[in-house]
């Protein structure tokens, strides 16, 4: 498979009038074509950063990103978000919405047009399609979401978060769409969680990164013995526990000296 | 018995299904009713009560007129074209006020969003501005303005821009930084943010800096009227004043809070319409 992005010795530092604050430090790290990376780690370590970095939305103070084969300079679009809100406008309609990443883009035309509202269609929001937000429900509004995210037919998605803001069921429900959304999309996926079993679910590798500066402190490809690669079948897998316990066994150290 | 009928007439309509829900909606509509009642009432009170003490001579109809000699006052302007000539010479210069406040307040707070550093500089002196009893600039504008509705219209503007200015940028500054990242990751311009972003998620703060601003810009209007005027309600206040007319203060008084009761509930009117668009749901 091929390279989708390569992270070349990154490191980045904030400044504040009170000091300097290294964030994350020495990251070397390569993400193949339609893989799903999941990258936990203690709060503060630096994950949202990673993916800021990723996006082109903040420089790395050193080092050098690739995503594939070309060096990250400002975002354009390649790679999409999901945040940790919806954030939809509520002024708009859901189509209106889905519809806003290729209007920012000047990408809007009869036929992106068209594949927005082929997507509203196969993911069940048709009739809702001239609405406003406030009319969905949670999981439907993270759809419209998702869907404002691939419009733009993005090569890498950054999951930053995206189902921190829902309740437990809703979580497990939508974790089941995004997943074979994306996955059927065949995006490259990188996904930033402190939700053990949510990275193990989803993804196809989790990276455990250390307490701040943040540095690469396991890689762990995830192999599970299952029929299919949704998520809740993932959760039965024989080894999934076995996984649990190897990334808690690695966090263990950065959690408490957090805590202490 | 008059509940009784009421709880019928519901379960015969079919409005109600069972007794206890005609019985909840009965007694919702006979309260309903009574506040109504009460709040007519105190007004037909209100007027009767001062009626009686000027018919009755009980205080001087000099010092305190009569609603009939109000009616009296309001016939006989209108009888000489004079009614709708100062309500409107005064609704107008208010309208004029409270609108371009809004827009010129609006575009500055846009020009500080835009250049936040130019913020940093001119904040203090907004504080000062702000702080400032805008009302003792009469003196210079009809200096600079002259004796005519531009000073009163400046007057209106003076009271309610910095308000604006101040309200409108905080709004502008407290748009939810998750969609500003999200318009970023999609490559958006600063412009791109600022149209598609910032100032439609803004309106429900402009739309409330403008009921504010309606208010202001009365008071600003009026006070420009008792110093430059020759027309409007606020002339016609002071000159009853000067001539001791109390009748015509009285009326000027009633006009004056009709016309603004009117302009106030149009703009929550607005108000309304915009909350309904930007009311936000569960997420």
């Amino acid at each position: 498979m091929s390279r989708a992005i390569v992270l070349t010795n990154i490191g980045h530092t904030y400044m504040t009038t009170g000091g300097e604050t290294n964030a994350i430090e020495n990251i070397n790290l390569t993400i193949a074509e339609g893989e799903f990376l999941g990258i936990v780690g203690p709060s503060g370590c630096g994950k949202s950063t990673l993916l800021s970095l990723m996006a082109g939305l903040v420089k790395p103070t050193t080092g050098r990103i690739e995503v594939f084969g070309k060096q990250v300079v400002g975002s354009d679009g390649t790679s999409a978000y999901m945040l940790q809100q919806d954030c939809l406008l509520e002024w708009r309609t859901v189509l209106g919405n889905a519809l806003l990443g290729l209007e920012i883009m000047r990408r809007l035309t009869p036929a992106s047009r068209a594949r927005t509202n082929a997507l509203l269609v196969e993911y069940g929001l048709k009739e809702f399609r001239h609405l406003h937000p406030r009319q969905l429900s949670g999981g439907m509004r993270q759809r419209v979401a998702l869907i404002r995210t691939l419009a733009v037919e993005p090569a890498v998605c950054l999951l930053d978060e995206p189902f921190s803001a829902l309740d437990y069921t809703s979580r497990l429900s939508l974790q089941e769409d995004v997943s074979s959304i994306l996955r059927k999309a065949g995006i490259t996926c990188v996904l930033v969680t402190h939700d053990i079993p949510e990275a193990i679910a989803l993804c196809d590798r989790v990276v455990v990164l250390t307490n701040r500066p943040g540095k690469v402190k396991a890689d762990l490809p995830i192999v599970l013995s299952c029929k299919d690669i949704s998520p809740m079948s993932r959760r039965q897998a024989p080894e999934f526990r076995v996984y649990f316990k190897r990334i808690w066994e690695e966090m263990e150290q950065s959690v408490k000296a957090n805590l202490a | 018995m008059l509940r009784q009928t009421l709880r019928n007439y519901y379960l015969s309509t079919g409005q109600a299904q069972t007794i206890g829900h005609a019985s909840y909606l009965a007694h919702a509509l006979l309260h309903r009713l009574r506040t109504r009642i009460t709040q007519l009432a105190i007004l037909l009170g209100f007027f009767g009560t001062w009626e009686a003490v000027a018919h009755y001579r009980l205080m001087d109809v000099f010092l305190i007129s009569s609603p009939s000699r109000v009616w009296q006052t309001i016939l006989w302007l209108y009888a000489d074209g004079l009614l709708f000539w100062h309500v409107g010479v005064t609704t107008l210069e208010t309208i004029v006020g409270f609108v371009s406040g809004t827009i010129i307040g609006t575009f500055t707070a846009a020009l500080l969003w835009w250049w936040p550093s130019l913020f940093e500089i001119v904040d203090p002196y907004l504080i000062v501005l702000n702080s400032l009893p805008k009302i003792v600039l009469g003196p210079l504008f009809i200096i600079w303005f002259g004796t005519g509705y531009v000073t009163i219209i400046a007057m209106a503007l003076a009271i309610s821009l910095i308000t604006t200015i101040i309200v409108v940028h905080s709004g502008f500054s407290h748009v939810d930084t998750l969609r500003l990242k999200l318009a970023r990751s999609f490559g958006a311009t600063k412009w791109q943010t600022f149209l598609v972003i910032v100032l439609p998620g803004s309106f429900p703060t402009i739309v409330s800096a403008l009921k504010v601003n309606v208010g202001l810009s009365w008071v600003g209007v009026i006070v420009g009227e008792f110093l430059v005027s020759r027309a409007g309600l606020g002339y016609l206040a002071i000159y009853g004043g000067q001539v001791l007319n109390m009748h015509l203060v009285m009326t000027s008084v009633m006009l004056l809070a009709v016309a603004a009761t009117v302009m106030y509930q149009a703009v929550a009117l607005l108000e309304q319409k915009v909350m309904a668009i930007h009311q936000v749901g569960q997420s």
